[in-house]
C-alpha cells in the first residue's frame, strides 16, 4: 500500500473554504491551487455564460481568479460563503465585459439587439434546457413568466433593468420589483442561506 | 427615475443589473440599512446557485496559467483587525479522526456483504435517472454550504484530489485535478471509509482527468475517502490497493 498517498495528518492543515481563504490571503500558493480546484468550474462556467464567447471568457475567467488571488484578504465569512463570494465576483467581471465591450461597439448594434423582442424567448428556453441542475430549473419553473424572464435576462445576459425593461416593453418599475420578488421566490425554493 | 424606495432595488443590485449611478445610490442607502444588506446576501447566494447550476470544467492550461500569473502579483494587504473564528471549529479539532492503515482496506471485503451490495444495485438502477439529475444540485449544495470544509491531496504525476465536506448535509464531493486517465477498461471507483470499512461510493467518469464528483450516499460516520482502480462497473470492494487516501477534514 505504498502508492497510497497520505496527507493532511497535521490538524493545523485542515482548512474549511473561509481558513483556507485565510491562507490564500497570507500569500499561500498551495492553497490557493486548493481554492482553485473547487472555484474555477463554476467561475468558468458562469463567465462563459454571460460573455459567450470562448476566448473572452478564458481571459475574463483568468483576471476573475487573479483578482481572488489579489484581493482574498478582503473576503468576510460573515457576509456568506466563499463560493458566493467568488461567483459574485465573477459575475461581475462578466457584467463589466459585455458592457465594456458593448460600449465601444456600435451603438446600433446594440440597438439592434434590443430591437429583436420574439428573441428574448428563444433565449430564455434556451437559458432553461441548458441548465444542468433539476432544483434550479424546477424553482425557476416556480417564478411567474415574467419573473422569470426578467431574473435570467439580467443574469445570464448580463442586462441592465433598463434593457430589461426595454426588451420585455415592461415599465421600469415593474422588472425592478420582478427582479427582486422572483429572487426572493428563488431564494425560498431554493432554500439558501447567506 | 424618482428617488423610488430603494430598498426595492436589492434584487437588480444582488443581479449586477443596476447602471453605475444607481448602484453608487444603492450602496450609498444599503450602508446604512441592515435590512438590505442581508437582503443583498441572500438574493446573492440565490445568485449563485445560478452561476452553479451551469458550471463547466476549465481545461487544465486555465489552472497552469493562473497559477503562473499570481506569481507576479502582489497581494492586498490583509485586515488587520482579525475575525473571531467561531467556537465550534475548536471543539471540532477534538473529533479529528485518525488515518486508516491501509492493510484495513483489504480486511474491507470482509464487511462489504453481498446482499448489501445487490440491494444498491436494485436502488441504483432505480434512482439512476432521477440522481443524475439530483446530483449536479446536490454536488452544487455542498460546494456553497457555509459548513463546506475541504482537504487537498496530492496525487501521483502532479493530480490533486480535493475533498470538500459538508457536515450540514452530510454530504461530500470529490475533485480530481489533472488525474492520469485509468488504464484501459478500469475505471476509478470512489470509497467511504468507514473505520476501515469501505463503503462505495460511485464511479468517476473514466474519460475525464479533471471532474468533481457527488459521492454517493450519505458521509455519516466515514472519517475520510478512498480511490481504487476497479473493473469497469466497479467492484462491490476494493480489488487493488487505493491510488489515494484522503482523511475528511474534521
Ligand atoms: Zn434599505
Amino acid at each position: 500500500m505504498k502508492e497510497a498517498v497520505e496527507i493532511g495528518k497535521n490538524p493545523a492543515a485542515e482548512p474549511n473554504l473561509p481558513d483556507l481563504m485565510a491562507e490564500v490571503a497570507r500569500g499561500d500558493t498551495e492553497a490557493f491551487a486548493a481554492l482553485y480546484d473547487v472555484v474555477a468550474g463554476p467561475a468558468l462556467g458562469i463567465v462563459r455564460r454571460v460573455v459567450r464567447d470562448g476566448a473572452q471568457s478564458e481571459e475574463v475567467a483568468q483576471e476573475v481568479l487573479v483578482e481572488v488571488w489579489r484581493t482574498a484578504a478582503r473576503y468576510r465569512p460573515e457576509r456568506g460563503s466563499v463560493m458566493n463570494w467568488v461567483l459574485t465576483l465573477a459575475h461581475q467581471r462578466a457584467v463589466d465585459r459585455v458592457r465594456s465591450v458593448e460600449a465601444s461597439a456600435a451603438r446600433e448594434q446594440r440597438a439592434a439587439l434590443l430591437d429583436r423582442t420574439p428573441e428574448f424567448d428563444e433565449v430564455t428556453e434556451q437559458v432553461e434546457a441548458r441548465l444542468e441542475h433539476e432544483q434550479v430549473r424546477r424553482c425557476l419553473r416556480t417564478l411567474t413568466e415574467l419573473q422569470r424572464q426578467s431574473v435570467t435576462l439580467a443574469y445570464y445576459r448580463g442586462l441592465t433593468y433598463r434593457e430589461v425593461a426595454e426588451l420585455l416593453s415592461l415599465p421600469l418599475g415593474t422588472v425592478k420589483t420582478r427582479l427582486r420578488d422572483g429572487l426572493i421566490r428563488l431564494r425560498d425554493c431554493l432554500g439558501v442561506a447567506a | 427615475m424618482r428617488t423610488a424606495d430603494p430598498h426595492t432595488l436589492t434584487g437588480a443590485y444582488a443581479l449586477h443589473a443596476l447602471d453605475d449611478d444607481e448602484r453608487a445610490r444603492f450602496e450609498a442607502h444599503s450602508a446604512d440599512c441592515d435590512a438590505c444588506t442581508q437582503e443583498v446576501l441572500e438574493l446573492r447566494a440565490a445568485a449563485a446557485r445560478l452561476a452553479l447550476a451551469v458550471t463547466v470544467s476549465p481545461a487544465p492550461e486555465l489552472k497552469s496559467e493562473v497559477m503562473r500569473r499570481i506569481t507576479a502579483v502582489r497581494q492586498d494587504a490583509p485586515r488587520t483587525i482579525p475575525l473571531a473564528r467561531p467556537g465550534r471549529l475548536a471543539a471540532r479539532a477534538h473529533r479529528m479522526s485518525r488515518w486508516v492503515p491501509a492493510a484495513c482496506l483489504a480486511a474491507a471485503a470482509l464487511f462489504g456483504g453481498v446482499a448489501v451490495w445487490q440491494h444498491d444495485r436494485a436502488e441504483e438502477a432505480q434512482d439512476r435517472a432521477r440522481r443524475s439529475e439530483r446530483q449536479g444540485d446536490e454536488l452544487a449544495s455542498v460546494l456553497a454550504a457555509p459548513d463546506a470544509r475541504t482537504r487537498t491531496a496530492k496525487l501521483a504525476d502532479g493530480a490533486t484530489g480535493t475533498v470538500v465536506v459538508s457536515k450540514g448535509l452530510d454530504r461530500a464531493v470529490f475533485i480530481a485535478s489533472g488525474m492520469a486517465a485509468p488504464p484501459d477498461g478500469k475505471v476509478y471507483q470512489l470509497w467511504f471509509d468507514d473505520g476501515g470499512s469501505m463503503r462505495s461510493a460511485g464511479l468517476m467518469d473514466p474519460g475525464r482527468t479533471d471532474e468533481a464528483v457527488l459521492m454517493r450516499g450519505p458521509v455519516d460516520k466515514a472519517s475520510g475517502l478512498g480511490v481504487t482502480v476497479e473493473p469497469a462497473g466497479g467492484s462491490t470492494e476494493p480489488t487493488s490497493a487505493p491510488v489515494a487516501l484522503v482523511d475528511f477534514p474534521a
